[in-house]
């Protein structure tokens, strides 16, 4: 009866919140060199004590993205990975695992998709949520009704993403249209760049948090233990992602000791 | 009486968007018993009650929409410099000190008004419609990009912004915004793919004279798409002390609104010089469409006259082979790139398509917004022509008029051609000479085997 709760993202933060744990998150782009090989990832992930898996989808044009992202997305389209796909592997994957999945990819792989298309089809292969980085609130109106609407009864949770620019107007606009959890961006720029943090960070991530009862998990430029413990001080939750995917993609036999090490970090 | 006049607003507002779109604004008289636009004395409704009032619409809507097109569709980082973006244009466009500066420099520095040219010699070989060219490639730098580059510039100084970056096709608007940095005296890196480094080099080394730093984009297509997602990488890093200068009619609100406007001294000049040479509007405008500043900068004047309208696309080595940049007549569906919705040249799982011109500024595989939005009403008409079609163009022009075009605008060169052989000579085409083909000597003589 209790086997699949209706909404693994918010169980999973209300286990860790009963642990007085924080979460820990990361991103993978499927489909880097095989699906086959996203599917391994993601299980040893689990294994390592991972909370939360976001799989990319690749697109042509990642504008928020930085190299090691942009290049897993090119391998990722050389081996012919597309929305469609990675909706199936999700399915696959639901067979031997309930983690949390989300879905991160650009706005127009789910326009062309169809909006309502794929919230039917996500929900049903067993995706929990989407972040959309060129998607902000103020476009996604139709597409946060979908989410919460399109399922049968089961709710897509969309996470919308709070910069270190964002005026207050902005953040209640955010934290508002999020479920799930709130994608905090630790500084301006693209993702994989080294982290830089100047000591407003931690004073806005905490204003964020005041704002909503809904968890608040910081990344882009989380690369190392060090980073990760710096960032489990200020969030709820912390996000792994170009760091990991180069890892994954330069250093295979190296992954699991280094997932280790974030998991013990956070 | 409130509450009467705001139910017949109510009732009205669907007729008058309609009408809005199909004519892009409209400026509404209300007078007891008759609603009248003002431009073009079209009676929208007879209401009942007795009020009076000017609404005036215009396009783009207050969240950046030509019809279903356009949008802001932009990582949070950016949104809040958006959002200054568009008060601080709202703010300079009314301001009479920010106007008086930009008409002080038209005229001291980008040396307009441009003349309005009546190519005699090509009418007479064509044996068709009269042909005019609007000079934009006269201009300071030698594109109509310089008229938006150093408006854009003027603004970034007055959101005491220090840096400024650009993305660049052909170079040209590279050129003008290293130009319009060294005038106000603000730091300028200019992103550019390259493929485009190589075919256009000449402007590569105008802009490092001009003090500007040439960022190659080894990454993608390696053409002006590419270095769109690194001018936008750059800005979401550095966008506390940095203004992007978009070049076209392209990216999220307010871009495509603000390089319209600032573009549209084009067709204002155009349409008093025609007025002033023939004592009447010409028949038909054209001009080449990449991002489509040029053209929209043209089109911008006229849309509400009973005017045929043609952008031209490059149509690559043709339709047929697929290596083309038509985005309107074949391969273009509508997407989001790059910060707004419009026409995406894109396969089926919605990534973005490589595309094919022989000119840098046309290679691309997306189109402004209002464009997409102005195909989609009918009020202009989209075509294209080859890459041989435009070489022909090029040297044709340079032959019987002793104006070598840049080869985007040679494109625009090569549809006038076509139309005005059609055409009996009391008719007028007016073609916008968007640029000067210095840059393409070296390309073109490489293609043409010519040795250098």
């Amino acid at each position: 009866m209790s086997r699949a709760p209706q909404n693994r993202i918010d169980a999973t933060f209300a286990r860790l919140k009963r642990e007085q744990k924080k979460a820990f998150i990361t991103y993978i782009m499927a489909g880097d060199t095989s699906l086959e090989r996203t599917k391994e990832q993601v299980l040893l992930l689990e294994r390592c004590g991972v909370d939360i898996v976001e799989l990319g989808v690749p697109f042509s044009d990642p504008v928020a993205d930085g190299p090691t992202i942009q290049r897993a997305a090119e391998r990722a389209l050389a081996s012919g990975t597309a929305l469609r796909h990675v909706l199936s592997l999700v399915k696959e994957l639901r067979t031997v695992t309930q983690i949390p999945i989300v879905l991160m990819t650009y706005y127009n792989i789910i326009f062309k998709y169809g909006e309502q298309q794929f919230v039917a089809d996500a929900l049903e292969a067993g995706v929990d949520g989407v972040i959309l980085p060129d998607l902000p609130p103020d476009e996604a109106s139709a597409f946060i009704s979908y989410a919460k609407t399109g399922g049968k009864g089961k709710k897509l949770a969309t996470i919308f993403l709070v910069a270190p620019t964002s005026t207050e107007d902005r953040v209640k606009k955010i934290v508002s249209a999020s479920s799930g959890f709130v994608y905090y961006v630790s500084m301006t720029g693209i993702t994989g760049t080294a982290l830089h943090v100047d000591e407003s960070f931690a004073r806005h991530v905490q204003s964020v948090r005041e704002r909503s009862r809904k968890p608040v998990a910081v990344g882009f430029g989380v690369s190392s233990a060090q980073d990760a413990r710096m960032m489990r001080e200020v969030a709820d939750g912390v996000i792994v992602g170009s760091a990991l995917v180069r890892t994954f993609h330069e250093r295979p036999d190296a992954a699991e000791a280094f997932i280790r090490e974030l998991r013990e970090a956070i | 009486m409130q509450k009467n006049r705001a139910g017949s607003i109510g009732s009205i507002m669907p007729r008058l968007i309609r009408h809005a779109i199909l004519h892009q604004t409209a400026v509404v008289c209300f007078v007891s018993h008759y609603i009248i636009c003002l431009l073009c004395y079209n009676k929208l409704l007879k209401p009942t009650h007795h009020w009076g009032g000017i609404l005036i619409i215009t396009l783009p809507d207050k969240k950046g929409y030509f019809g279903q097109y356009g949008g802001r569709f932009a990582p949070e980082t950016l949104m809040p410099a958006l959002h200054e973006l568009e008060q601080a244009y709202a703010v300079a466009r009314k301001d009479k000190i920010f106007r008086a500066e930009i008409a002080h420099l038209n005229s001291t520095f980008i040396g307009r008004p441009t003349a309005l040219y009546y190519a005699k010699r090509l009418t007479e070989e064509v044996g068709g419609a009269k042909i005019y060219l609007k000079r934009e490639d006269l201009a300071h730098t030698g594109a109509h990009k310089i008229n938006n580059a150093l408006g854009q510039c003027l603004l970034a100084g007055r959101m005491g912004k220090k840096r400024v970056i650009a993305e660049t096709g052909a170079g040209q608007h590279g050129v003008a915004t290293a130009t319009g940095a060294a005038l106000l005296g603000l730091q300028c890196e200019v992103y550019m793919g390259s493929v485009d480094v190589r075919r256009q080099a000449l402007n590569v080394v105008r802009m490092r004279m001009l003090g500007a730093n040439v960022i190659e984009v080894p990454l993608g297509s390696q053409t002006l798409k590419d270095a769109i997602n690194e001018a936008l990488r750059d800005w979401t890093a550095n966008v506390r002390t940095t203004h992007y200068v978009l070049g076209t009619v392209f990216g999220p609100h307010p871009f495509p609104m603000i390089v319209r406007d600032f573009q549209s001294v084009i067709g204002n000049e155009a349409r008093t010089q025609i007025v002033a040479a023939e004592g009447r509007l010409p028949d038909c405008l054209v001009a080449c469409v990449g991002g489509g500043s040029n053209a929209m900068g043209l089109f911008n004047a006229f849309l509400d006259d009973a005017i045929e309208m043609v952008g031209v696309e490059a149509g690559g080595d043709g339709i047929a082979t697929g290596k083309h940049a038509a985005r309107f007549a074949a391969g273009g569906s509508v997407g989001i790139l790059q910060g707004c919705k419009t026409y995406v040249m894109q396969d089926e799982n919605g990534n973005v398509l490589e595309t094919h011109s022989v000119s840098a500024g046309l290679d691309y595989a997306s189109v402004g917004p209002q464009h997409a939005f102005l195909h989609d009403s009918g009020r202009v008409n989209y075509t294209w022509a080859t890459d041989s079609e435009a070489l022909e163009a090029f040297g044709l022009l340079a032959r019987t008029e002793g104006i070598i075009p840049a080869l985007e605008s040679a494109h625009a060169v090569a549809e006038a051609v076509r139309r005005a052989r059609v055409l009996s000579k009391d008719k007028i085409i007016l073609l916008n000479l968007s640029g000067r083909g210095d840059k393409d000597v070296q390309q073109v003589a490489q293609i043409q085997g010519m040795p250098l």
